[in-house]
């Protein structure tokens, strides 16, 4: 005999669900169509970003499967620890080119405030990501680099609950602590720019001025009607 | 509108939508930048300079690294005085009335005498005139120890300085390059003296950095806060870094050894120490690191900056980032 199902209005499952279906329906979560004003190089280094991050996590899963130690006696461990590497040096590039082309973009407009917020506390988040993936190369750079930096983590206090010279510790936040909460706000964020959309130009501004005045709809744009979405290249 | 939300008349699109594949743009990143980090290994490769030992500092500066033990034993060296989290022989760095260093208190204690001299020597086997002289030490009063270790570190201290200076260098210390062995004429050390040629053999031994390692006892052990510590109070470290362009004064951390980018996102955290009133300053660390965390909280919050916030309107770079829409329209 089964059990009664569950009041529906009382089911945390269906609250979270028509909440998360009402901030992001289907279609704007994975659209089919995006506004004709997304036609410059400037966006690509937001999927650059993405992309690099899903390197760095392939290439680091490799590294991890088989130890800290492995890429210093092994041609393809030294091949994977070198792609890592790069990946890092590419995903810096592209998130640093993609916050100065959000500045000059103003893109916290129109309520996006949240959307800058996650994407430059992820910046300062990759930072200490890859400063411990620096300190656990366990070799030169490692040494030095690791007594080198306590000086400042140490002098406002940091040092005493985060040890760089300490091995261990920062492997553990440089393969999970960190990552998670990187790969967190990404998420975040990404989510944030599906739900909120692509901030438009500025021209918008300046033609519908006094629309923006009395609209009451402060939230992101309509998600594209596949009807709409074929043929609109402006 | 408000201070932190100034007036933003940004409208939704409500114009024309073109075709966009978002799984394919995300997978074709992918490849693009996957193929772009296997060119950039197979070109430039990465680098992987093998780490020093206190076996190879204590044979190739053996003069150094007996400078450098004295010091750990009289405390006097930067580890010795360092303070939090270390110890409570200083204060720390402090920047006006905040004193984070001090306030988080001594997370990774560590007696310098006794954890980088004393407890390695008791661990060395079958030497009774060793094990009796670190008993005599160890059971000297406070001040016969500090007179000991001061007598040993004093020849030592002048000898290096003789070397940084290039001038003739004190009769009172000699180094023999082939063997590694250091001689020190000190009157009135004690028992130092066979301390400290033991404490060298066993770092040429390799033994002294595995029994900093494992001094807590553990057979396990993933930290090498005493050893690299050590380490950084001699001159190995340093002689190494400033051949690789790594010394603070040269851009410091942010620069990787040989020519890779390293971290050149530190730029701004590097660029500080590289000017008054930080680079002469005693505390530099903390005030650098305020700095920057003040301007990390106003880079997060650059939507809510008066003016900041306004810039990207009134500089229209934005004309060019849009200028098909602009075209069009």
């Amino acid at each position: 005999m089964s059990a009664p199902p569950t009041n529906p209005s009382k089911s945390w499952t269906v609250k979270v669900r028509e909440k998360g279906v009402e901030a992001l329906p289907p279609e704007r979560l994975l659209p089919d169509g995006q506004p004709t004003y997304v036609a410059s190089w400037i966006y690509v280094f937001g999927v650059a970003s993405i992309a690099s991050l899903i390197v760095i996590i392939g290439s680091g899963c490799i590294l991890a499967l088989k130890g800290p130690a492995w890429w210093h006696f092994t041609g393809v461990g030294h091949f994977f620890n070198s792609i890592h590497m790069w990946s890092v040096e590419l995903f810096f590039f592209a998130m640093v080119v993609h916050l100065w082309g959000k500045y000059w973009m103003a893109s916290w407009r129109g309520g996006r405030g949240r959307v800058w917020v996650t994407g430059a506390i992820t910046f300062l988040v990759a930072v200490p990501a890859a400063l411990t993936g620096y300190v656990s190369q366990q070799n030169f750079d490692a040494q030095w680099i690791s007594t080198q930096a306590k000086d400042g983590l140490n002098s406002v206090g940091v040092g005493a609950f985060f040890n760089v010279t300490n091995f261990g510790q920062m492997y553990s936040y440089h393969i999970l602590l960190l990552p998670i909460a990187v790969v967190g706000l990404v998420s975040a964020h990404v989510l944030l720019v599906r739900r909120n959309g692509v901030v438009p130009p500025f021209e918008i501004d300046t033609k519908k001025a006094a629309i923006a005045a009395t609209s009451p709809d402060r939230g992101g744009p309509p998600p594209p009607p596949p009807s709409t979405a074929t043929g609109a290249q402006s | 509108m408000s201070f932190l939300r100034p007036k933003d008349d940004t409208q939704p699109w409500k114009g024309r939508y073109q075709p966009y594949d978002l799984i394919k743009e995300l997978c074709i990143a992918v490849g693009v930048i996957g193929l772009l980090a296997v060119a950039l290994t197979v070109l430039f490769s990465s680098p992987d300079d093998k780490s020093s030992t206190i076996s190879q500092w204590s044979h190739e500066l053996p003069a150094d690294f007996a400078t450098a033990a004295a010091k750990e034993l009289d405390e006097t060296s930067d580890t010795a005085a360092y303070g939090p989290p270390y110890n409570h022989n200083g204060e720390g760095q402090h920047a006006a009335f905040l004193y984070p260093q001090k306030w988080l208190g001594v997370s990774h204690p560590i007696n310098t005498a006794a954890d980088f001299v004393i407890k390695p020597l008791e661990t060395v086997p079958n030497d009774a005139a060793l094990q009796s002289a670190v008993a005599e030490y160890k059971a000297a009063p406070e001040k016969q120890k500090k007179e000991w270790s001061e007598a040993y570190a004093k020849p030592l201290e002048e000898y290096s300085t003789a070397v940084e200076e290039k001038k003739t260098l004190p009769s009172t210390v000699s180094v023999d390059p082939s063997t590694g062995t250091v001689t020190v004429k000190a009157s009135g050390a004690g028992p130092v003296g066979t301390m400290m040629t033991s404490l060298q053999s066993l770092a040429q031994s390799g033994g002294l950095e595995g029994g900093l390692v494992t001094s807590s006892g553990q057979f396990f052990q993933t930290d090498y806060t005493k050893p690299l510590l050590f380490m950084a109070d001699g001159g190995l470290l340093a002689k190494r870094a400033e051949g690789l362009h790594l010394l603070g004064e040269q851009w410091g951390m942010m620069n990787e050894t040989g020519s890779f980018p390293g971290q050149p996102w530190l730029w701004l955290y590097a660029l500080w120490y590289q000017v008054e009133p930080f680079k002469s300053s005693e505390n530099a660390d903390v005030l650098v690191m305020l700095v920057m965390g003040v301007l990390s909280l106003a880079f997060v919050c650059i939507p809510f900056i008066p003016g900041i916030n306004r810039l990207p309107r009134k500089i229209p770079i934005y004309k060019l980032i849009w200028r098909e829409h602009y075209r069009a329209s």
